[in-house]
């Protein structure tokens, strides 16, 4: 609100120095080459620190330097240096400004929030690219497109990509945006942390695209270890932006966990907390517990490729069952730290246009809780055939069915809400709707998963493929844009075209099903996963597949022109509450102000009230101040 | 806007039940009937047999779950639906204890069903599915000390074969005798692989230093489909060859033939073992 006066402007070249992107990105790659010629020192008479035909150490030191230099670039050494020299600390209203704060290191959560979405959204865009490019190599089933190698890449760059990507696709972007304004808080716990999770984002994004450069990646998102250990220079840029997406998962998991627990405002009791802030909670539980082990699983394959240690090489006393089980003991929570901000969103949106309050809140929030804890006792059913443990087999068939049951509360939420309700279809709640269509196909389909005689045959197939694609595009991908039509307009202040967007989501919808139910079959009718080359009787399939997943990503391209056309070209103001929710967030000014609530607010009611007769205004936003002000 | 007493509410549960009843008595015979021979894998051995009836059973089960949620939330879409353009509140309904606990219950109970019949099928019906089950099967079948040991080796990227009790000779090509219990030793002389015999339902990771055991019951003679299953670098998905079941007088005479033409080679093969170490290669490609 204390706007800086500003004296005279600047010219732009000066304004470019300083601690932002630009000096980031110019200190990183000094760092690199700093790093990458220590590093090489560091080898030089050394053998066993050397492969064959490369120094790996003088890679990772190029890699660690070359994100310290980003990071001191945009500035995230100022404050330590800052105090240890006794200046006092930056105060977020000087952060303020024109646009350029979105291009450094801003502390303001809502200022995160939208670096997360449109950097998340770049990155999530060049996975989807790589989409497009693989199934232009399936059109025939023969090498045609794209060498052996590259197609690899292709698919590796495309998992990893997506998988980092969405990992902090709503937590990220609305997580860090909504959550303290919708717990009536006016900042994150650990503002400095906050800002640190989303700028090692990019650092770990184009560490994984200089893959490219360095004879790609060749195993696939999951990197099994010995043919992690096989893999050229392309896979140290796997194993390092692996590293730095698994510390900020943490970084993010622990700031939204004490946020939550301990910045609510007075009468946000645990029963009045939002459904979405519910699964961001759980979410960050899940974030801080397993992102960790990640980090331990590929500091292994780091010492494995750099020092040739033989954590997992058989034949000098290894095992790469290590790997495996360190790996799903994170890959597991994983995909329900994609699933569950999801029903977080849904469950959020679909109160709002059914008009009805959510049925069952002490159900959901019993069903995210129990997912969350039963997510980290399933992951070998990942390893059904890998032939360890399979005594264990029982166990974890039975565990993985069991996380169905709190699974199949949300959609008991759902049919509740619906229940008489009076459903508007706006563009967001049909991302909603979708989103229990396609999660249903996908958690069905995960039960033939869960069947180890039924696995036998679809494990390692298309039919895997499919179902986490039904799970995380049809599922996570789906919320998120749900997300983005519900809450933009709070987030930029812009309405965006309804029109475009329905025709994004209808494209998108039947697309995405067309796409993905005919792999099921493909499945089902012994294609594996990860070839370029397949049985020539697939092909029918496979072009159908390959044509349906253009229109998707043409869909994504209309998705673009609106967020264009709308904010550059109409600029329409968005009301404050356009969907006349409930939800505190909607309750404060567009655009949110920079410390959010001039008071901190009371909270007086639950967020999902509607038509409870005389159900009280959901906070009191001048507490102490005059009787009944409102707003 | 609350409903006033007195005013007439359609049996909206009572008609949602009812098309349920109608879709699934429909739905299901077809499922079972005419979807379920087509349902993978073919059956060319006992184990297959049992998949793709695992396969048949949770179709037939899951599909009504699906339709039920799927009738609903159409049924809702209908009716539920605000017509006018202005925005009206529902009934504030918060819940109900009974429909929460009848829901409970019945995913519970489909729930554990599953695991305990797919328990059973694994461990006392089909002996481990056709799945590799690692040095030391949890679930063997009866007579399991006669089965027919074939050892199969990946690397990148071929598989090959060795026969144990027929000296110990190596092939490019499988072969296995119809009406046998044959014994699957998968394992791998680098990176991971994964063995999948399609028409056979097996699956089994072929990993450096391990003997992965899958067992199945042979019981049609043919060709079977043969493939990598997991991601082994380059070429993974060139690791495919066609096997064959064959009637137990021609198996014979294979693998004479096959002995016969390995004679001289297989002096320089290392010694039969359940794995292989070699040295382990680095930046392979």
């Amino acid at each position: 609100m204390s706007a800086t006066p500003i004296a005279a402007q600047p010219p732009v070249w000066r304004r470019l120095i300083g601690f932002n992107m630009l000096t980031g990105l110019v200190l990183g790659i000094g760092g690199w080459f700093l790093g990458a010629w220590i590093g090489g020192q560091v080898a030089v008479g050394h053998p066993y620190l050397q492969g064959t035909d490369q120094n790996d150490v003088g890679i990772y030191m190029g890699y660690l330097f070359g994100v310290i230099g980003w990071l001191v670039g945009l500035g995230f050494a100022n404050y330590p240096i800052g105090r240890l020299l006794g200046r006092p600390p930056t105060l977020r209203h000087h952060e303020t400004g024109s646009w350029t704060r979105y291009f450094r290191l801003c502390t303001d959560h809502k200022v995160v929030g939208i670096q997360y979405l449109f950097g998340v959204g770049i990155f999530f865009f060049i996975g989807g690219l790589n989409a497009m490019l693989m199934r232009t190599e399936l059109l025939r089933p023969v090498e045609q497109a794209w060498p052996a190698s590259q197609y690899l890449t292709l698919v590796s760059l495309h998992g990893t990509m997506m998988i980092m990507m969405t990992s902090a696709f709503i937590l990220g972007p609305f997580g860090n945006y909504f959550v303290p304004i919708m717990i009536g808080a006016r900042r994150m716990a650990f503002p400095r942390i906050e800002a640190l999770t989303f700028w090692l984002v990019p650092a770990a994004g184009l560490i994984l695209l200089s893959a490219i450069a360095f004879g790609g990646i060749a195993t696939g998102w999951t990197g099994y270890a010995p043919l992690a250990d096989e893999g050229r220079a392309g896979m140290d840029a796997y194993v390092m932006s692996f590293i730095l997406i698994a510390i900020s998962l943490t970084l993010v998991g622990i700031n939204l966990m004490a946020t939550i627990l301990t910045m609510r405002a007075p009468g946000m009791s645990w029963t009045r907390l939002p459904i979405f802030v519910w699964s961001v909670l759980a979410t960050s539980i899940l974030q801080a517990l397993a992102a960790p082990v990640l980090v331990a699983a590929m500091l292994m394959v780091l010492m494995d490729r750099a020092a040739n240690t033989s954590f997992f090489v058989a034949s000098v006393g290894g095992s790469q069952y290590l790997y495996e089980n360190l790996f799903w003991f994170f890959g597991h929570p994983e995909v329900y730290i994609l699933a569950l901000p999801g029903f977080g969103i849904v469950l959020e949106m679909l109160p709002v246009f059914a008009r009805k309050p959510l049925w069952g809140y002490r159900l959901a929030v019993a069903g995210m809780l129990g997912v969350t804890l039963l997510s980290f006792m399933v992951w070998q059913h990942h390893l059904f055939v890998s032939g360890m443990n399979a005594g264990l087999r029982p166990f974890y068939m039975l565990t993985t069915e069991l996380i169905s049951i709190p699974t199949g509360f949300i959609f008991l939420n759902a049919i509740g809400t619906l229940w008489r309700a009076r459903i508007r279809f706006t563009v967001p709640m049909l991302f909603a709707l979708a989103f229990f269509f396609n999660f249903l196909i996908g958690g069905l389909s995960g039960v033939f998963l869960s069947d180890v005689p039924s696995d036998v045959t679809t494990h390692g197939s298309y039919f895997v493929m499919a179902h986490f694609h039904y799970t995380i595009v049809g599922g996570l991908v789906f919320a998120f844009f749900g997300a983005v039509y519900y809450w933009l307009p709070k987030m930029l202040g812009f309405e965006l075209n309804e029109t475009l967007g329905k025709i994004h989501f209808w494209l998108f919808f039947v697309f995405f099903n067309l796409t993905f139910f005919p792999l099921f079959a493909a499945g089902f009718l012994d294609m594996p996963r990860r070839v370029s080359t397949y049985a020539p009787s697939l092909q029918t399939l496979n072009i159908f597949v390959s044509a349906s997943a253009y229109v998707i990503g043409l869909s994504m391209l209309i998705f673009i022109a609106n967020l264009i056309w709308s904010l550059v070209f109409v600029r329409q103001p968005a009301a404050e509450n356009p969907w006349a929710s409930r939800g505190l967030e909607w309750q404060v000014p567009t655009p949110v102000p920079i410390e959010n609530f001039d008071r901190i607010p009371v909270i007086t009611s639950g967020p999902y009230e509607y038509g409870v007769p005389n159900a009280p205004p959901v906070a009191d936003f001048a507490p102490g101040a005059l009787p009944a002000a409102g707003r | 806007m609350t409903t006033i007493a007195g005013e007439r509410i359609p049996r909206h549960g009572i008609r949602i039940l009812a098309i349920w009843l109608v879709l699934t008595a429909i739905s299901v015979p077809l499922i079972v009937w005419v979807l379920g021979p087509h349902l993978p894998p073919p059956h060319m051995t006992v184990e297959s047999g049992d998949q793709r009836n695992a396969n048949i059973v949770m179709t037939a089960l899951l599909f009504p779950i699906a339709l039920l949620v799927l009738t609903y939330f159409i049924y809702s879409f209908v009716f539920f639906r605000e017509t006018s353009d202005g925005i009206v509140d529902g009934p504030p309904i918060k819940g109900h204890a009974g429909a929460q606990l009848l829901w409970i219950v019945l995913t519970s109970t489909i729930v554990l069903a599953l695991a305990v019949w797919g328990s059973y099928t694994l461990l006392a019906g089909a002996h481990g599915a056709g799945g590799g089950q690692g040095p030391d099967p949890a679930a063997k079948p009866p007579g399991w000390q006669n089965a027919l040991p074939v050892q199969v080796i990946g690397q990148q990227w071929e598989w090959t074969f060795r026969y144990p009790t027929y000296g110990g000779i190596e092939t490019r090509d499988l072969a296995i005798p119809d009406n046998t219990l044959v014994a699957f030793h998968v394992t791998s002389i680098d990176v991971t692989h994964s063995f999948w015999a399609y028409q056979l339902g097996v699956k089994a990771d072929a990993v450096a230093g391990v003997d992965n055991i899958a067992y199945v019951h042979t019981r049609h003679t043919g060709f079977f489909q043969i493939r990598c299953a997991e991601l082994c670098g380059l070429w993974h998905g060139h690791m495919s060859k066609k096997g064959r079941v064959l009637a137990s007088s021609a198996f014979q005479s294979w693998i004479a033939a096959a002995q016969k033409k390995n004679a001289s080679i297989v002096k320089y093969l290392p010694k039969y073992s359940r794995v292989y170490y070699p040295a382990p290669l680095r930046r392979a490609g």
